[in-house]
C-alpha cells in the first residue's frame, strides 16, 4: 500500500503514515532551506512533524534563494 | 495602506508634466501623486534589484528615497546593475546610484547612507522611512532587515534572485507574515550559493525589482492587491509565475503571538558565519599555500610542477593560466577527478588553483584524504592577475 501524491506537479508515492519530515528526508531536501505549501496553503514548520501524507495531497516545495 | 499626509504637498508646474500619465489614471490622480511625493522609502543595497526598483520608484515621483550601500561598482556588477555605468567602475555605487536617480528626476530627495546596514544602525536608519525595500545579497542583512521592519512596524518589500529564479512578497504588512515565518532559521553557511558563485541572468533582478517598486506603489497609494501572504515566483528559463499562500505564523519567533526576539541580534552570529569562517581558517592552516609570483617562478625555473585548474569549464574557458589543466571539483568530489589528478601528478609536484582560493582547497581537502598532497595558489586565478599577468581577465 502507498500514497500517491503531488509534489511540484509530479506524482510521489510514499508509505501510508509518512510524515512531511520524512517526505523530505527520503526527497533528500534540507529543511531549513523550504517554504510548502500543502493543498494550497503554507504547512508551518513546526507542522511538519506532526503532518502525515495523504492520498491526493498536493505539495508545493519552494527552495530559499538568497541574491540580490 | 500607508496613507501620507499630503495636506502640506504642492506640485509644481513641472511635476504635473512630468507626471501626467499618472494623473489621468484613475487610481493615482493628483492626490495619487501627491501621496507618492509625501512617501519616503529605503533602499537596503543599490545592487541588481535595487537599481532598477530605486530608477523606477525615482521616476514616478516618489518624494525621499534612502539608498544604504557601501559598496563600489566592479566591471561585474554591470551586467544586471543598470543605475551603474561604465565610468562609475572603482568609484562608491551611492554616489552612482544618487548621480543617475538625480537625472532622472530632479524632484527626488535622497538620503545617502554609505555604511553598512548592523544591529546598530539599523533601527535609527529604518525609522524614518513609510517602507522599507529589502535588496540586500546576504542572509543576515534579510534577517535583519526582517527584523527591524518588524520592531518598527515597517512594511517590508522582499524580492531574492538566482541563476534564472526570482522571489517577491511583501512582509510584514496588514497583520501579513514576515520572513522569519517562511524561514525561522537560517540556512547553513555555504549551502544556498550566492549570485558571485552560481551565476545570474543580467535581466532577472530587473524583472524581480520592478515588482517590488510596484508593490512599494501600490501601498503608498492604497490600490490594489498586493503580493502580502503570497510568495510570488518567477522562472524565467520556462517563463512562468506561480505563486505560494502564506500565513503569519503565531509560532514566529519575531512577529507570532509569544515573540522571543524582541531587540536586534548579532545576526552574523545567528547565520553561523563566525563559525564557518574559523573552521574554513582551520581548515586553511593545515593546507600549504603557494603565491602567484612563487608559482611563476617555479614555472619559469623550469620545476617539475602540474598546475590543475579545478573550477568549472566555462570559466576556463573565459581564462586561464597557461600550461594548466583542468580538472573541475564536482569531478574530483564525484570520484572520477580523484583518478585523474593522480595520473596528471604521477611523481611531479601539484599545485591546485581555482578563482580565488576556495574550491582548490575543498578539492585539495579531498585529494589528501586519498593519500595525494598538494600546494593551494593563494587567492587563484585572480592573484594570477593581479601579481604576474593583468592581460588575464578576472571572471
Amino acid at each position: 500500500m502507498v500514497e500517491t501524491v503531488c509534489v511540484n506537479g509530479e506524482e510521489r508515492t510514499f508509505a501510508p503514515g509518512t510524515t512531511v519530515s520524512a517526505m523530505l528526508a527520503q526527497l533528500a531536501l534540507e529543511p531549513r532551506l523550504l517554504v510548502i505549501e500543502r493543498n494550497g496553503d503554507i504547512l508551518h514548520r513546526q507542522d511538519w512533524q506532526k503532518t502525515t501524507v495523504a492520498p491526493g495531497d498536493r505539495f508545493e516545495i519552494v527552495t530559499v534563494v538568497g541574491g540580490g | 495602506m500607508l496613507n501620507p499626509d499630503t495636506t502640506t504637498i504642492e506640485l509644481s508646474r513641472d511635476e504635473l508634466e512630468r507626471y501626467s500619465r499618472h494623473l489621468i489614471l484613475p487610481e493615482v490622480g493628483l492626490e495619487g501623486q501627491k501621496k507618492l511625493k509625501a512617501a519616503s522609502v529605503l533602499c537596503v543595497g543599490t545592487g541588481g534589484l535595487g537599481a532598477p526598483l530605486t530608477m523606477y520608484l525615482a521616476a514616478a515621483g516618489i518624494g525621499r528615497i534612502g539608498l544604504v550601500d557601501f559598496d563600489v561598482v566592479d566591471a561585474s556588477n554591470l551586467q544586471r546593475q543598470i543605475i551603474h555605468g561604465t565610468a562609475w567602475i572603482g568609484k562608491p555605487k551611492i554616489d552612482s546610484a544618487t548621480d543617475r536617480l538625480q537625472e532622472i528626476n530632479p524632484h527626488l530627495q535622497i538620503d545617502r547612507w554609505p555604511v553598512r546596514l548592523s544591529s546598530e544602525n539599523a533601527l535609527d536608519i529604518c525609522r524614518d522611512y513609510d517602507l522599507i525595500i529589502d535588496g540586500t545579497d546576504n542572509f543576515p542583512t534579510r534577517y535583519l532587515v526582517n527584523d527591524a521592519c518588524v520592531l518598527l512596524g515597517k512594511p517590508n518589500v522582499y524580492g531574492s534572485i538566482f541563476r534564472f529564479e526570482g522571489q517577491s512578497t511583501v512582509f510584514h504588512y496588514e497583520d501579513g507574515p514576515c520572513y522569519r515565518c517562511l524561514y525561522p532559521e537560517p540556512p547553513p553557511p555555504g549551502l544556498v550559493p550566492s549570485c558571485a558563485e552560481g551565476g545570474v541572468l543580467g535581466i532577472l533582478p530587473g524583472v524581480i525589482g520592478v515588482i517590488q517598486a510596484t508593490e512599494a506603489v501600490k501601498i503608498i497609494l492604497g490600490i490594489g492587491t498586493t503580493l502580502k501572504g503570497r510568495l510570488m515566483l518567477y522562472d524565467a528559463l520556462n517563463m512562468k509565475f506561480r505563486e505560494l499562500k502564506l500565513r503569519r505564523n503565531p509560532e514566529c519567533p519575531v512577529c507570532g503571538d509569544h515573540p522571543t526576539v524582541t531587540s536586534l541580534i548579532d545576526y552574523e552570529e545567528f547565520c553561523g558565519i563566525p563559525q564557518a569562517r574559523a573552521e574554513e581558517e582551520k581548515a586553511k592552516a593545515t593546507l600549504q599555500e603557494i603565491t602567484a609570483t612563487e608559482l611563476k617562478q617555479l614555472l619559469d625555473a623550469g620545476k617539475d610542477v602540474v598546475v590543475i585548474d579545478v573550477r568549472n569549464p566555462d570559466e576556463f574557458a573565459a581564462a586561464r593560466i597557461p600550461g594548466t589543466t583542468l580538472v573541475p571539483l564536482p569531478k574530483i568530489e564525484q570520484g572520477p577527478g580523484i583518478e585523474k589528478v593522480r595520473s596528471l601528478v604521477n611523481g611531479s609536484a601539484l599545485v591546485l588553483h581555482c578563482r580565488s582560493g576556495m574550491r582548490s582547497a575543498k578539492a585539495l581537502q579531498i585529494l589528501q584524504s586519498v593519500g595525494i598532497e598538494g600546494i593551494n595558489l593563494k587567492g587563484g586565478i585572480h592573484a594570477w592577475s593581479d601579481e604576474v599577468d593583468p592581460s588575464v581577465p578576472k571572471v
